[in-house]
């Protein structure tokens, strides 16, 4: 076992399990992580002991769900090192996030002939609900291209800027390719011009250390199920200013400070974006998630995923016939990869009769698929909990995959 | 051999492995009196579908192109193989059987009508029962050739 390596897994229930007969190699963490026992823990307790509607209430349950709702959302704050905890809006997960800007932010500012400027390697969630503001609005959608190797070049994004650009919205990791993109100098170029800057971070939290202070993001956006945490409960971290700028998402309860049928006073953020009874439990799930993943440091982390990442990508490339997709410099813990004569979709059956779990298809990112030429890959993301064991059973069963279809 | 072995040796037997490395009726038809687009959403493949119609209103030539997985590409293989001479009727028919056969629920009525031949070569997509993920890749063909059978086609496909 190497020095680096992490050895967590027995914190995760999900992963003691056997599937077809065989041991289980999760490596589908991109597309959700699994959870550890203390958050499982939390809810359950959370529900047993705790639970009641919360700002509602003067009775005690309420009161402790009030207090547990806030303290995951101070939660939040600390792990964003965000300013302030009003910053944080709690919603179901980074795709709600990504709509409430563009939904709120982007109806109130921006108008026909706007620009925002996405990267081709957007996952879906960053580019439909744009779509759908372009065709309610008129407003246009620059496109950053990405290189063979999957990588963004800070002077592709400065050159897609102009007098009409109004934000930059864009991943911070790439979830099909693993691109780290070169975020720290994207910002400082794009701020040069005074343009608001949106990271899509949904493939970034559980991997690295995130300032929003420190990279003076406007708007960062995450899912508490791809950190470890429950479904259901994402983040919108937004600048105070910009938060209190903007209109409410939807409408209902807990949004308002007085309703009468005349005219209704909203709350100030983040109460204004979270209408009706929020995912109370799933943010006390997403505390523990978060309180998890900062008791083993991303320190730790960052060195086991590089390790996992280095000793994958050598394994696959020594493979004859398998070709990897997304070879940029700086990457995150995923590998996107097609393998001769064997379409994604089979190899995924193949890998599962094996117990081996990855991702096959377009990983709703079907522009960055067309840009590289593919419809789909393989992909396989690493989490906390993978080792190299997991590497052996992914390389012996590709073997047999390419057996198998000969 | 274990267990995943025989059930994936199941799904990707000779029969399967042949048609999809070496499909059958695979090019487009310039002049095709239906035309049909279908996607699979779950992967991004997409498959399009050609029929030419005879004076009788059989199927004449069914072919296919497209990208997609070994299970979605040897059963649009075998369908097109299949389709001709088949009024649209009996198309329809082998459809609401082959999709029975892949869900695992009893036969429609009226297999017994079937051409047996066909019955017989759909069993070798039997075993993508077991796989509920990849049934939809199992049945792409099958649902744009309904698509392609639409009455609304500029030349219909007859149904007697």
């Amino acid at each position: 076992m190497a020095e680096t390596e992490l050895n967590v897994a027995h914190d995760f229930p999900a992963l003691a399990q056997k599937v077809h007969g065989h041991r289980l190699a999760y490596l589908d963490s991109g597309a959700s992580a699994q959870k550890p026992r203390c958050v499982i823990d939390a809810m359950s307790r959370f529900y047993e002991t705790d639970y009641a509607n919360i700002h509602r209430g003067v009775h005690e349950l309420s009161m402790r769900a009030t207090q547990a709702y806030d303290a995951a959302r101070e939660s939040v704050r600390s792990f964003l090192n965000a300013a302030y905890a009003d910053e944080i809006v709690f919603t179901r997960g980074a795709t709600e996030s990504l709509n409430l800007v563009a939904a709120s932010w982007g109806r109130t500012f921006l108008k026909a002939g706007d620009e925002v400027v996405l990267t081709q390697l957007e996952h879906h969630a960053n580019i439909v609900p744009w779509q759908m503001l372009r065709q309610e609005k008129g407003i246009v959608l620059r496109v950053v291209p990405i290189q063979a190797n999957g990588d963004v070049l800070i002077e592709d994004v400065r050159a897609a800027l102009n007098d009409k650009t109004k934000l930059v919205s864009v991943a911070h990791v790439s979830n099909a390719l693993g691109t780290v993109l070169p975020v720290e100098e994207l910002i400082a170029a794009v701020h040069a011009r005074g343009i608001p800057v949106l990271l899509d971070g949904a493939q970034a939290v559980s991997h690295r250390a995130v300032d929003v202070q420190a990279l003076d993001v406007d708007f960062y956006v995450f899912s508490g199920h791809k950190l470890y945490g429950p479904t259901g409960i994402g983040v919108l971290y937004g600048k105070r200013a910009l938060l209190k700028s903007m209109p409410p998402y939807q409408g209902g309860g807990d949004m308002i400070a007085s309703v009468t049928f005349e005219e209704t006073l909203y709350q100030e953020p983040p109460s204004r974006f979270e209408a009706g009874t929020p995912a109370i439990a799933e943010a006390v799930g997403l505390k523990a998630a978060i309180d998890y993943v900062q008791g083993i440091g991303f320190k730790k982390i960052a060195a086991h995923e590089a390790a996992l990442l280095a000793e994958g990508t050598a394994r696959l490339a020594a493979i004859d016939g398998v070709r990897l997709i997304g070879t940029a410099p700086k990457k995150s813990g995923i590998l996107s990869f097609v393998v001769n004569g064997i379409h994604p979709h089979d190899l995924g059956t193949i890998l599962d009769g094996y117990g081996v779990a990855i991702r096959a298809g377009h990983h709703c990112a079907q522009p960055a698929m067309e840009a590289l030429g593919l419809v789909a890959t393989a992909r396989v993301s690493f989490g906390i909990y993978n080792t190299s064991a997991d590497i052996d059973a992914l390389v012996a069963a590709l073997l047999k995959a390419k057996e198998l279809m000969g | 051999m274990s267990e995943s072995d025989d059930d994936l040796r199941a799904l990707y037997q000779d029969l399967i492995l042949d048609h999809s490395k070496k499909p059958h009726n695979f090019h487009a038809i310039a002049q095709a009196d239906c035309e049909a687009v279908g996607h699979n959403p779950l992967c991004g493949d997409k498959l399009v579908l050609y029929l030419t119609v005879s004076d009788d209103s059989t199927i004449a030539e069914a072919s296919f192109q497209g990208d997609g997985c070994a299970i979605s590409v040897a059963s649009a293989s075998l369908m097109t193989d299949m389709l001709r001479g088949k009024t649209a009727t009996q198309a329809r028919a082998l459809w609401a059987y082959f999709q029975s056969l892949t869900m695992g629920t009893a036969p429609p009525d009226g297999v017994a009508d079937l051409d047996p031949d066909a019955v017989d070569r759909l069993q070798a997509l039997a075993g993508v029962g077991r796989y509920p993920m990849r049934v939809k890749c199992a049945t792409l063909a099958w649902r744009t050739l309904e698509a392609a059978l639409d009455p609304a086609s500029a030349k219909k496909v007859g149904t007697e």
